[in-house]
């Protein structure tokens, strides 16, 4: 009985509004596009904090991710034709970092190379990526086909090699090929299977896995293409001796991650004369990025909110005219017998009823954008259900408080003058 | 209004003693009612006459329980209700009270079912008790067909009765009608008279503010007022049905 009324109220209210569709629809608008900023603004800013936080998990958050970097000094004098810059992490560092740091699980080497990979009459130039069986577990990939590097492959120094998904595709090679040899760089190397491709971007952190790469043991692709590179730049040629570009650290928990990187940077600080590496942890990025994402969605926040104030406000006002305009109706009601708070009832379900409609509007084109943008720019957007009720709450407060005031004013109207009212 | 109430007041359904009321205009102090007593009996039908200024409306808006007396006591049925809230006062209107105007004071933008239902909705009838009770008060004053008519599409006569209907639906003990027929031509004026005098003759009391003799005529007993005191009252007096039909014959 009490909620039928409660509709019959309502629907009252919704009659009334109809009765001015464009006035009404006009007054929405400002919640309309309030709520719909809110609802599109929380999607994209979700999105892309969730990519950025799906990459940096993809890291790994105990993982410690030291990378070689060319150091200014070699940028500024590689001009030079005969200069051979000597740099990054060492075979030796690998070596000390595993045996030196209790706390550590597992650590990767990685040995990037560009090499022409053939496989019968095709070939395309692919990412080499040297590295250990540890890689496959401190960097895990579904595997499409076949197998991984393992350890036994390392010991017998096996030229053996597993594609990346798209790298396969490029050189035409299938679960079919899974045996056959593809040759890199003129040597031959037995594909023994494929893996998942996955790219992308953490903070400044490349994943070390482009779309097309091609995994070697490390000490095979030490033996066979030695520690020396030669980088073709603007025309001139440019040559590197770099023995590992990266090594993967595991800590063996999130606790002893940073007080492992600090330890590693000092031992590293000790070996190296110059800064020629760099070391990021995803668990720090992680941190930063959460605290962005705060920040970020403290500013879209308070824009939202400025815009649904502003729709309020919009609200309010006309709510006020329709009062004023409304007072001869107003005076008649309360004649009959209408109490005070039946009236401020009555201005106040038209309020909310005019504001939720708004965000329910709002709402549809605010899960719009986000489709629209993911599906024309390929950001990632995430409508969360926080991004769906939220908006509506609020906008049902806005209904309450910017209509509480043309309500409260319209049943203070004292019958007798509003009944001469023109 | 509780009838036991009244056992003592038999013969007053409306009692004014020493009623008072002053608005301040500007500077100046309007004695809009200084001092009336008089007492109205169940099922009269009494008009209220007198030139404008003279305090008649104020009269009127304050037996209707739309307005308070600055001194003095106001009994409705034998309660004193001088003293009452505006809630238990708009309690008083809805139960007890129907209201006609003179520029029918219908709600635009609602049919003239929703217009007659009005008052049923702030009693909390249910809607199809409410569309039952419209729909046979509509009948009523001869408007069955027009319920679902927007008021604006209606001639004045007809509005009036659609005001007659709401002023009915919540079966009140007193009609009060504040010039009835000022803003309508003088046949469907007495047509409405004519209405009012029927549900006179059924029961219920009315009291109506006129300043045209011939409306006036309509009612049982007169009440004269001037410079807000009583002038005089003309009781018993009232026209008979050959003296009507002359004065519809002369229109």
């Amino acid at each position: 009985m009490r909620h039928t009324k409660i509709a019959r109220n309502i629907w009252l209210g919704i009659e009334n509004l109809l009765l001015h569709k464009l006035r009404s629809f006009l007054t929405m608008l400002g919640v309309v596009f309030g709520v719909g900023s809110v609802v599109a603004m929380l999607s994209v800013g979700e999105g892309a904090s969730q990519e950025a936080l799906a990459n940096i998990r993809k890291l790994g958050s105990d993982n410690i991710i030291i990378t070689s970097v060319k150091p200014v000094e070699d940028e500024q004098t590689s001009t030079q034709r005969s200069h051979m810059s000597i740099y990054g992490l060492t075979y030796d560092d690998q070596a000390r970092i595993s045996q030196s740091f209790r706390r550590i699980r597992k650590a990767a080497p990685v040995k990037l190379l560009r090499k022409e990979a053939r496989l019968r009459e095709r070939s395309m130039e692919l990412r080499v990526v040297g590295t250990t069986p540890e890689w496959f577990e401190l960097v895990p990939r579904d595997i499409v086909a076949g197998r991984v590097i393992y350890a036994a492959d390392q010991e017998k120094q096996a030229p053996v090699a597993v594609l990346t998904e798209f790298g396969a595709r490029k050189i035409l090679a299938t679960e079919g090929t899974i045996g056959q040899t593809v040759r890199i760089g003129g040597d031959e190397f037995e594909i023994i299977g494929i893996v998942k491709s996955e790219s992308g971007q953490a903070g400044n952190i490349q994943i070390p896995d482009e779309d097309v790469d091609i995994y070697i043991p490390l000490e095979v692709a030490r033996d066979y293409f030695g520690d020396m590179f030669t980088k073709m730049t603007s025309g001139s040629f440019q040559r590197e001796k770099v023995q590992l570009h990266q090594i993967i650290v595991q800590a063996d928990g999130p606790d002893s991650v940073e007080s492992t990187a600090a330890g590693i940077e000092r031992m590293l600080e000790r070996f190296h004369k110059r800064k020629d590496y760099e070391m990021s942890v995803p668990l720090a990025l992680l941190k930063q990025a959460e605290a962005t994402k705060r920040t970020f969605n403290i500013v879209l926040g308070s824009i939202a909110g400025i815009s649904l104030l502003v729709g309020g406000i919009g609200i309010m006002n006309i709510m006020l005219a329709s009062v004023t305009e409304r007072t001869r109706e107003i005076g008649i009601r309360r004649a009959i017998g209408a109490k005070r708070r039946q009236i401020v009832y009555q201005f106040l379900i038209e309020t909310v009823v005019l504001s939720m409609f708004g965000g329910l509007i709002g709402l549809g084109v605010g899960t719009l954008i986000p489709f629209l943008i993911t599906y024309f720019s390929g950001m990632v957007t995430v409508v969360t259900m926080n991004s769906i009720l939220l908006p509506l709450f609020i906008s049902m407060g806005i209904g309450i408080l910017f209509g509480l005031y043309p309500a409260v004013n319209a049943a203070r109207v004292d019958p007798i003058i509003a009944l001469r009212h023109e | 209004m509780a009838k036991e109430a009244s056992s003592d007041e038999k013969n007053g359904i409306v009692r004014l003693a020493d009623a008072r009321k002053t608005y301040q205009m500007g500077t100046e102090e309007v004695r809009a009612l200084a001092g009336v007593s008089t007492s109205f009996e169940k099922g009269s039908f009494w008009a209220i006459m007198g030139p404008s200024g003279s305090g008649k409306s104020t009269m009127m808006n304050v037996l209707g329980c739309l307005d308070r007396l600055t001194s003095g006591a106001y009994y409705l049925d034998g309660q004193d209700v001088s003293e009452m809230d505006d809630d238990s006062l708009s309690e008083l209107r809805l139960k007890y009270l129907g209201f006609i105007f003179q520029s029918f004071n219908l709600i635009p933008q609602l049919s003239v079912q929703r217009n007659i239902e009005l008052p049923l909705y702030y009693l909390g009838w249910d809607a199809a008790h409410s569309a039952d009770r419209a729909k046979e008060l509509g009948e009523e004053v001869g408007l069955g067909d027009r319920l679902n008519h927007r008021p604006t599409e209606l001639s004045g006569g007809q509005m009036q009765r659609v005001a007659v209907a709401r002023a009915l639906a919540n079966d009140p003990q007193i009609i009060f009608a504040d010039e009835p027929t000022g803003n309508l031509d003088s046949v469907t004026g007495i047509q409405i008279m004519e209405l009012l005098s029927k549900l006179n003759q059924q029961g219920k009391t009315i009291i109506m503010v006129t300043h045209e003799p011939d409306i006036a005529a309509y009612a049982n007993n007169r009440l004269h007022m001037i410079d807000g005191v009583i002038d005089r009252i003309e009781t018993g007096a009232h026209e008979t049905h050959e003296d009507r039909q002359e004065h519809l014959a002369r229109h």
